[in-house]
């Protein structure tokens, strides 16, 4: 199928993939821009079964909102609410840790955890929960706090990033979730989440957390106001970190879900530009081990899709699932096991239930 | 299979046993590179058509009782209904004042209506001036029994009623073997191309249908196309054709697994590859929802379908996917095409 990729006018990136050369932000445009979905899911795939071969990872996790108080309020989130607001929730560190101790009979690896940028919680809760969550499941693998998060915590500690996240792991996280990413180009940032931590200042705790051994994940939230430079600036960005610490596990695209946010006058992103953003990013970041077809976001069926477009994971069983569902997500809280194994080997991939490590757990 | 991709690169036609091997040995680029190549020979222009129109289903009254229907009710329940004209008539006002130029028109086996029945819903129908697309094969078969006519002549009344065109619908799996198992009562495989034949000699264009993924084997779907094949190659006739997945839930199959998009593509770029002598492909945003069915325009589709201003009976199946006129316009130009409102016979609505 070669000569497709050269009549789409692709036959010199194609000739760097199958060399394992380094893409261009030229290149990268490019293939953002090409009007042919199947050739640029084409190469992806190639780099996908070279990093992957057949293998498509999910997890068993858990979900855990603690609370959706946040003083960022950015325009793109339907998740966050002014402390006053009728719809804000917090809970109190009992409540967090008996949402794990509901599900102990659950085979569950992960605890995934993140919530706002709260205004008044302090150090002590994110750490009582931490070590309150270990109590209750040893064995659990606890991925929490965004590095917009980490970043907050370290100045309610007022202490360095560096010492919070050791404080943090000393009560119990071992790795760090890809959120507050969203798109590290601070003309988007200024216009759409001012008070959030800068791109830099993202990139900066992700790659503390590497030099402590934390793995992270990296997100972009695509599908809004963002140029196509930008995405790719979001992409070198993270390229250019993974190059100096090798830290990150996953990218994540993640597509912008309008409903009840102040950017609702948007479309929601279509099918075609999802599976771009996955295979985009599998062509151009050539130092992550991994690309996410989030589930909850795009849909079982687009992620199934995503399996042939350079995602090797689908993420997991995600139940009670909260920030993209109030933002009009219509996909489903959770999915079950038989459902996952079912839609990869359609796909003709090797379904592996991975930890949080991209372990093997089982395969199916 | 490199030989395959040679043949199909050749304009050659495929054999059954070639059309088998490439959907089960294929990859999904393979299939859908090719598909994409011929959907572009047959289409030069950079548009996806779409016709704004609206299903209309006068009865869900069935003697039929197929297993994988969760639409129909069965006459002794007592609980299925029959449209009023008045009704009808409020329905076809609304679809013209959404731009609507057609009526799909399509209702269940009902064993008390007599012929003259349907002769007067289409002249009713028509004095709207809108166009009927109506009666699928089983219930054109159905009219033939109840009436004691010929096939033939019930295409003659329908049409002299004010019939334009014929639904594909009912096609199912073109094997009598599937037909036995899951319904039984429904019109051979034979009688499903007879009629579809016989309209086709007289004038009228029909698309034409295939509802996998029950119980059908893979040579079971690519015999299917293959007659398809054949009768389009002896009438010219049908104007599109339109593969869908089997929705199981709330049928008498809600067993069985659902089509996943993987092998929706895989079959609809198959489908593209096979028919050389359709002109028309179609995506199912009814049952895959707007972002596979967007992405189905990589896979051969290059028609949208209808905007079904309303829908019934995939609904019944548990799966309501909505989509505007807008939303369709939004989709297509998301892939960098223009999207176009046709006719049933593929003329564009300037």
């Amino acid at each position: 199928m070669e000569s497709y990729i050269k009549r789409a006018g692709l036959g010199d990136i194609l000739e760097k993939i199958q060399a394992e050369e380094r893409l261009s932000r030229e290149d990268g445009i490019r293939l953002y821009e090409s009007p042919d979905l199947l050739a640029v899911g084409y190469l992806a795939n190639i780099v996908r079964e070279r990093k992957n071969g057949n293998k498509a990872y999910f997890i068993y996790n858990q979900h855990l909102n603690y609370s959706n108080i946040c003083t960022n309020l950015c325009k793109f989130c339907a998740f966050g609410k002014d402390k006053e607001s009728d719809k804000a929730y917090e809970m109190n560190v009992a409540e967090a840790i008996d949402k794990v101790r509901e599900r102990l009979d659950e085979p569950i690896s992960e605890v995934h955890m993140v919530g706002g940028i709260h205004p008044d919680l302090p150090f002590s809760y994110y750490t009582d929960i931490l070590k309150g969550i270990k109590e209750v499941k040893p064995s659990i693998h606890i991925q929490a706090f965004t590095c917009v998060e980490i970043d907050h915590l370290a100045k309610l500690a007022n202490k360095p990033v560096k010492e919070t996240l050791e404080e943090l792991m000393a009560a119990g996280l071992d790795s760090i979730p890809g959120g507050g990413a969203e798109v590290f180009s601070p003309r988007i940032r200024e216009k759409t989440c001012p008070d959030k931590l800068s791109g830099e200042g993202w990139l900066e705790v992700a790659k503390t957390a590497h030099g402590l051994g934390l793995k992270t994940n990296a997100t972009m939230l695509y599908g809004h106001i963002e140029t196509v430079e930008e995405r790719i600036d979001h992409l070198d960005a993270l390229r250019l970190a993974q190059d100096e610490t090798g830290g990150f596990l996953a990218f994540i695209p993640l597509s912008f879900h309008p409903k009840n946010t102040e950017m609702s006058d948007i479309s929601r992103t279509s099918g075609v530009e999802d599976l771009k953003n996955i295979a985009v990013a599998r062509c151009f970041l050539d130092n992550f081990p991994h690309i996410k077809a989030y589930w909850v976001m795009i849909g079982p069926k687009m992620a199934q899709i995503a399996l042939s477009f350079g995602a090797d994971d689908v993420d997991g069983t995600v139940k009670e699932e909260i920030i993209t569902h109030m933002a009009g997500a219509e996909t489903e809280q959770a999915m079950a096991i038989p459902e996952l194994v079912r839609i990869i080997k359609e796909a003709g991939r090797e379904p592996i239930q991975r930890g949080t490590l991209y372990d093997v757990i089982k395969t199916y | 299979m490199q030989k395959i991709i040679d043949k199909v690169r050749a304009g050659e036609r495929l054999s059954q046993t070639e059309g088998e091997e490439l959907l089960q040995q294929g990859s999904l680029f393979e299939l859908g590179m090719l598909a994409n190549e011929i959907r572009w020979q047959k289409h030069p222009e950079p548009l996806v058509t779409y016709v704004v129109d609206r299903n209309i289903n006068y009865t869900d009254v069935c003697v039929s009782a197929c297993k994988f229907c969760a639409f129909f009710k069965a006459p002794e329940d007592r609980e299925g209904s029959v449209i009023s004209f008045a009704e009808l008539g409020q329905k076809i006002e609304e679809t013209q004042s959404l731009g609507g130029n057609q009526i799909l028109l399509q209702g269940g086996l009902h064993p008390d209506l007599d012929f003259s029945f349907y002769e007067e819903m289409l002249r009713f129908m028509k004095g709207y001036g809108v166009h009927i697309h109506g009666f699928s094969p089983p219930e054109i078969c159905h009219f033939a029994e109840i009436s004691g006519f010929s096939i033939a002549r019930v295409i003659e009344k329908l049409r002299a009623a004010g019939l334009d065109s014929i639904p594909g619908g009912g096609a199912e799996i073109l094997s009598d073997r599937v037909r036995n198992e899951t319904a039984p009562r429904k019109c051979s495989s034979n009688n499903w191309l007879a009629v579809m034949g016989e309209a086709h000699n007289q004038g009228l264009r029909t698309t034409a249908t295939m509802m996998f993924g029950h119980l059908e084997t893979i040579a079971e779907r690519v015999e299917h196309l293959e007659r398809l094949r054949e009768l389009q190659d002896k009438t010219k006739g049908f104007t599109a054709f339109i593969p869908w997945p089997f929705q199981p839930d709330n049928s008498v199959l809600d067993h069985l697994p659902k089509t996943t998009p993987h092998e929706y593509l895989k079959m609809l770029a198959l489908s593209r590859i096979y028919l050389d002598n359709f002109d028309n492909i179609q995506a199912s945003w009814v049952t895959q929802g707007a972002k596979v069915a967007q992405t189905s325009l990589f896979f051969g589709a290059n028609d949208f379908g209808s905007t079904m201003i309303e829908e019934n009976v995939v609904a019944a199946a548990g799966v309501s996917f909505r989509l505007s006129e807008e939303e369709i316009r939004r989709l297509v130009e998301g892939v960098g095409l223009a999207p176009k409102q046709r006719r049933m016979d593929y003329t564009l609505v300037e």
